[in-house]
Formats: structure tokens, sequence, C-alpha cells
């Protein structure tokens, strides 16, 4: 290493890994991935993934990308809640990994919600 | 990306308490369940919860769980990795609400910490520098080489207020100035991490769990007095700091951040290890620089101090472990930042290593001014069984004790000195009602007579007799001509002994002396322990309430029991050694000390 600039290029490599462990619950995006047996078997922890891959590759830190038990709609799952700081959460549903751009593009970046994705939609 | 980090204490605590295993097991069943990829295990330093170990931390979560066992790992892979149910069972009682899990630093223990020096213990991996670079590593030393010219840097250590955390108290910046000022072809940077003093393991914690941070400090404090060589003293018996410590110092010389021409600013700095063999006198400054030298650990008179002609004859610049952990946080976030915490004239934070009598044993990390009451009930638990709290000892066998009357005591440096105690390094001992503080003097006195380099008379020979004297108090053979004799030996102990070892080895029993007299007097004039610990005064005996159910007899190792079945037992009190066993083990409270 000779340079300030080759430290602080591992300095934000780093970072976007290990702040999964700050804890800055408040004003943390949530994205919460119903994994019960019913989630997983219907293809919860792809969606999971592709979760924690997209907002890695936006550099989106204050997401916090977790799981839960079951959701509750077994047929409606993969079910994924999202919820911004002081707002109401979101559910959507039958999510899958190619669903997942889509949704942190406008929901966490853009602050629009996929309404087709919705429980509202499929119900 | 990993989704999730369990991060698990590898401290020495929990080590040995099986944390290396549990991280085995932790490995193997992510495997078995094919989630190697998404959820990545993290070996941390100490988290401080010592007495809950072996510990671990689930991210995103933040779900903390205490006291695992290995039987518990599959139950933490299947149900909180797979399918995001926290095991509650296992979670740290206080982070439990009605509401779900609160954060760990909500919770009694760590409100009212502040972490500066131990900022990345129990965060951050300490045998990966590039987790260490990712939460700011190495980023005071490119400011300081790039910025800032060596004076700069003294003066902003001098503003910052920092004394030093070795015990002393000496303030840093001045001590830096006096090296930079000393003309030399070389000079050194050296790193005290011989911790001695009985009970207290700050500084094994600070280079188990972020050794970088006192590497990058050792290069600061280089460029600042002008070195480029520095020495890490540090205690052979802590293999698990030393292995750290090596691995991290080879990795930065690999990134270029140890060596030659760091950041091609034409500064060079390199550190390497020395091993101590554990005498406690070895961490005195001058004995340390002797041992360095491969000489015979024993001190020498000052001046001239270290700074004008230590190491090799050359001026030396030493500071504890816990003073270097401080500094990369005072240059990235300048003095002002680090003037804020604390007292007038004691800045930033201190680490206690909390023993003895309280329920959270482990490591704290406080700003300077907190109260030991807080340090005690608040951040400590309280003391265990619902025991009165009677005295806290700091600064080992160099300090004194702090009586329950005082526990509104700010602590800082100058308030300890003044009740007759010190700061020392940082351990802190508390006792309950059931501690002798005779007995606690003696046990100190114990230590320092073992380990006096026996140079000078006074410490060799004056620590002994003191000791003496001592045990012949607790054994109930002690006059009150005694306590005086005692009394007039640690003035003399004390003003003519040659190094701090035997300069402060009376003082536990001054202090005790000052707080607890009426104690003494109770073993010389009335022959007896109030506490009920030095055994040749005290006494078992049984009542009336002795039913005769023959279970004390049949306990006592030594027979010294007798009576017939549902008549009252008698005590042999020729044969009686007093183990105490008889009345634990007595269902009607019958059997009494006194
Ligand atoms: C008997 C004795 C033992 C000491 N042991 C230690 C020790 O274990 N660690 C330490 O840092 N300082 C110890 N000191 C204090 C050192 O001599 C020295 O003051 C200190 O390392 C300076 O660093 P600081 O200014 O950063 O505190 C000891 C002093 C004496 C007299
Ligand atoms: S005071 Fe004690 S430890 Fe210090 S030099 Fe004298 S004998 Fe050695
Ligand atoms: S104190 Fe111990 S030795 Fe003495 S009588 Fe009781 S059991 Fe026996």
């Amino acid at each position: 290493m000779k340079s300030l600039a080759e430290l602080a290029a591992i300095r934000d490599k780093m970072k976007a890994q290990v702040n999964i462990r700050e804890e800055n619950t408040e004003n943390a995006i949530r994205v919460v991935v119903g994994m019960a047996t019913c989630g997983i078997a219907a293809g919860a922890r792809p969606v999971l993934n592709a979760f924690v891959e997209e907002t890695a590759k936006r550099n989106l830190d204050n997401v916090m990308v977790t799981q839960t038990g079951c959701i509750g709609v077994c047929r409606l799952e993969p079910i994924v809640e999202i919820t911004l700081p002081g707002e109401e959460k979101v559910t959507y549903v039958k999510m899958t990994p190619e669903k997942v751009a889509k949704v942190v593009a406008d929901h966490i970046v853009n602050k629009k919600v996929v309404t087709e994705y919705t429980i509202g939609a499929a119900e | 990306m990993y989704r999730a980090h369990i991060l698990v204490c590898g401290g020495t605590g929990c080590t040995s308490s099986g944390s290396p295993a549990i991280i085995d097991e932790l490995n193997k069943e992510l495997k078995a369940q094919g989630l190697e990829e998404e959820v990545k295990v993290v070996q941390t330093g100490c988290f401080g919860l010592c007495a809950l170990g072996p510990i671990m931390i689930v991210y995103p979560e933040g779900a903390f769980y205490s006291r695992v066992e290995l039987s518990d790992i599959p139950e933490i892979v299947s149900e909180h990795i797979v399918k995001g149910r926290i095991v509650e069972r296992l979670l740290y009682s206080e982070t439990v609400t009605e509401a779900g899990i609160k954060s760990l630093n909500e919770t009694d223990f760590y409100k009212k910490q502040l972490r500066v020096a131990l900022r990345n213990c129990g965060v951050i991996n300490p045998e990966n520098i590039d987790e260490y670079i990712g939460f700011g590593g190495y980023q005071a030393l490119g400011k300081v080489l790039t910025e800032m010219t060596p004076q700069e840097v003294i003066d902003v250590i001098k503003e910052s207020g920092l004394r030093g955390r070795g015990g002393g108290g000496f303030p840093t910046g001045l001590k830096w100035q006096f090296t930079a000022n000393a003309e030399s072809d070389q000079k050194y940077v050296a790193c005290n991490a011989d911790e001695g003093d009985p009970g207290a393991f700050m500084d094994r914690s600070v280079l188990e769990g972020d050794p970088h941070a006192v590497i990058e400090a050792m290069a600061i404090a280089g460029y600042a007095v002008g070195a480029s060589q520095g020495y890490v003293y540090i205690r052979a018996e802590y293999p698990i700091a030393v292995q750290r410590l090596q691995i991290a110092i080879d990795q930065a010389r690999e990134y270029g951040l140890l060596g030659k021409n760091i950041f091609e600013k034409g500064f060079d700095f390199d550190i390497e290890i020395r091993l101590g063999a554990g005498a406690f006198v070895c961490g005195e400054e001058t004995a340390l620089i002797t041992s360095i030298e491969g000489n015979r650990g024993e001190p020498r008179p000052r001046p001239p101090f270290p700074a004008v002609k230590g190491l090799f004859g050359k001026p030396t610049l030493l500071n504890n472990v816990e003073t270097y952990a401080n500094i990369t946080q005072i240059i990235l976030n300048g003095p002002q930042w680090f003037a804020n915490m604390g007292t007038e004239k004691s800045k930033g934070t201190k680490v206690f290593a909390l023993g003895g009598k309280i329920k959270n044993t482990g490591l704290v990390e406080i700003p300077m001014g907190t109260t030991l009451r807080e340090v005690i009930y608040d951040i400590g638990g309280g003391i265990p069984d619902g025991k009165k709290f009677k005295a806290a000892q700091t600064g080992g066998p160099s300090g004194g004790c702090i009586p329950a009357d005082l526990i509104d005591i700010k602590i800082d440096y100058d308030n300890l000195l003044s009740i007759g105690s010190m700061m020392g390094s940082g351990g802190l001992i508390v006792m309950d009602e059931e501690t002798c503080m005779v007995d606690i003097a003696k046990f100190f006195l114990e230590f320092t007579v073992e380990e006096s380099c026996g140079k000078c008379t006074p410490c060799r020979v004056g620590t002994k007799r003191l000791l003496e004297l001592l045990e012949k108090v607790t054994n109930g053979n002690g006059t009150l001509e005694d306590i005086d004799k005692m009394e007039a030996l640690c003035h003399h102990i004390k003003s003519s002994s040659l190094c701090g070892l035997g300069q402060s080895a009376p003082n536990p029993v001054l202090s005790t002396l000052k707080y607890f007299r009426d104690e003494y007097v109770a073993h010389v004039v009335d022959k007896k322990c109030p506490a009920g610990v030095c055994k040749n005064l005290v006494q078992f005996k049984i009542t009336d309430k002795c039913i005769g159910c023959t279970l004390c007899a049949r306990n006592c190792p030594v027979n010294a029991i007798s009576g017939e079945v549902k008549n009252m037992h008698t005590i042999d009190a020729t044969k009686c050694i007093k183990c105490g066993v008889c009345m634990d083990k007595c269902k009607f409270k019958a059997i009494i000390k006194e």
C-alpha cells in the first residue's frame, strides 16, 4: 500500500461488508423475509440473499435485511415486509429473486411502492 | 456478501470456556445446511461480559446469546439462521423485553459505558487487518503522515489531556515532548503490556481484540518523537494476545503500514515483540527496559528518565497499551472531542477489570468521573446473594481500598489519590461484608513479598517483616503495639524503596488501617475476626436448634463432631479445621460461626 487512496479503497469495500454489525435500527429501512418452513419451501432463501446482494451492490448501508418466522399467509410465500422509517409497513407476496431488483430500485431507493407485487394486489 | 454475521467472543475468558469449539461447530453446522456462503462466523475480542461466556452475537438482528454450549449450536443454526426465529432461551435476559429484543447498548451493563479504547473489541476480527481498516483503521496514521508535522501531533496529544493509563497518570503529550526534544541518532518507542496487577486483564483484552489499534498508535508515536523502531513488552502468559499481535504486525508489514517509507512519506517504522517472564517488577519502566535489553529485570534509579536515556542508552518513549489505544481516536476526532469527556484533570475514559463479589464480572470502560456506585450497581449489577457492599480495591497491590461510605466518589486520578487509593492500571475488586480487610491487606502483601526483586533492603526485608506482623494479627497473636509498629514500618518502606513497587507496597495496609482500623483492633484486642474469615479467630458451634440429625457429623472431614442420634451434637474445637462444611450442610441453621 502506497497511498491514502488505496487505504480508502479497502475501507470502502470493507465498510459495505461490516456495516451489518452497526446498530442503526431506528433510521434503518427494514426488509424482513418470512423464513418459516413454508417460506423456505416456496423459495424464500434465494429472495433473502437477493436482497442482501442488491442492497450491497447499491451501497445502501441504511438497509437492514433480516428474517422472521412464519408471517401467516402460507399460500402467498415467499413474503417480504418492507418498512421505511416512520411509515407503514408494506407487504410483498410471492416474491422471486427477479422481482427483488425492481423492489429495491423503486421502493427502497425511489420510495415508490411496487403495488402490483403487494398483498393488496394478490388478494 | 454475507446476509448474517455471527460474532463469537475469542477473548481469553470465553476461549477457556470453550468458544473455539463453538466456532468449529458453527462452521460445521452451517456447512451441513449449505449456508457457508451466506453466513459468516467471526472470532472477535472480548465483549466485556465475561461472567456470561461463551458469548455470541448474531447480526443483523443483534441477538446476544450468552452461556452458549456446544449442544445449542444446531438449534441456533436451524432456528435462527435458517428460519429467522431467535432462540429466546439463550438470549441474555437483560436484552429480552415484552416488545422483543433490545439492543445490547440499552442494557444496564453497557448503557453507562463509553467505548473508546475498547471500541473494536467484540466488533472486529482482530486477525483481519481489512476489518480494522473497514472501521477506520490506519486513517489516523495516514492523516498524521500526510497532513501534520511531528510537533503538531504532540500538540494534539497535549491538548487532549490524555494521561498515562499504566498507573501513574503522567501527561502523555508531555512525555512525547520530552522524548522528541532529546537529541540522538536513534530513539525507540515501547509499549508496556506487562500487566502484572493480579486480577487485571484490560491490556490483554485490547491486544486480543484490537491489536492494530496499538500498532497504529505506536507508529504515530514513532513519527512524533522521531523513532523508527518499536518494542512491545508482553508477558509470555498471554499466548492469545501474543499470537494475535504477531499476526497483526505481519499483516501491517505486508500492507506496507509498517516498514520502510510508509505512505511514501519517508517515514520508517517497525515493531518487534519481546516476551517477559511475568514478574510484576518488570512492569516498572526501568526494569522493563533492562529486561528488553536482555538483562535481569531490575529497576535502576531515575533520573535519567527513559525519555532521555532508555533502551540501549537511547531516548525511549514508554506508554501503556490502553494509553496507545486512545491515540488514533484523538487524532481522528480532535483533542477537544477527547477533552470533553471526563473530569477537569482526568480526560477521556478508563477501562476496568471488574472482579470479586459482583454480579457482572468482566471488562468495562467508563468515562472518567463516573461514580463507584454507578460502576458497582448499574454496570456491575450489584453484589450477589443480597450481601452488603463493604469496600472496593483499586490499583491492586499498589493501591488501596474505597470504603462503602465513599461509594459516591467520582472515579478519576486525583480523587482516588486524595482518599489514599489510586487509579492503577484498572483492576477493580469488589468486596462484600464477608471479606476481612486485614486478610485482604495480607493477600496483597504476600504478592509484593513474592514479587519484590530484592535489590533494595527496605522493600526486600521491610515487606517481609510487614507481612509477618499481619500474620501475627490474623493468627490472633497481635497486640495494639504491633499495629503501631506496622504503621511506622509502612512509612519507612514507602520513603526509602528504590522503585514504585516498594514505594507503593504498603498502600493496601495503610488504607485498610485508615478506614478499617476497628477491624484490626478487633483482631488483636477481642481476638475476633468480624467477617469470620481468619481461621484462628473463628469458632464453629452447635446451638440448641440442633435436632440430632447427624448430617453434620457424617460430613465433617476430620470427624470433629460427636453426638447421639436425636440428641444435640458438639464440635471438638481441638480437632476442627474450620472448613465450614457442617454449617453449609445443616438444614436447621443450628451451626454458627463466631
Ligand atoms: C511495580 C510496578 C509495576 C508496573 N506495572 C505496569 C504494568 O504492568 N503496565 C503498565 O503499563 N505500567 C506499569 N507500571 C507503570 C510503568 O512504570 C510506567 O509508568 C508506564 O508503563 C508508563 O506508561 P503510561 O504513561 O502510558 O501509563 C508499573 C510500575 C511499577 C512501579
Ligand atoms: S523497591 Fe523492591 S522491587 Fe523496587 S528495586 Fe527495591 S527491592 Fe526491587
Ligand atoms: S467446620 Fe469443618 S472441621 Fe469443623 S466441625 Fe464443621 S465440618 Fe468439622
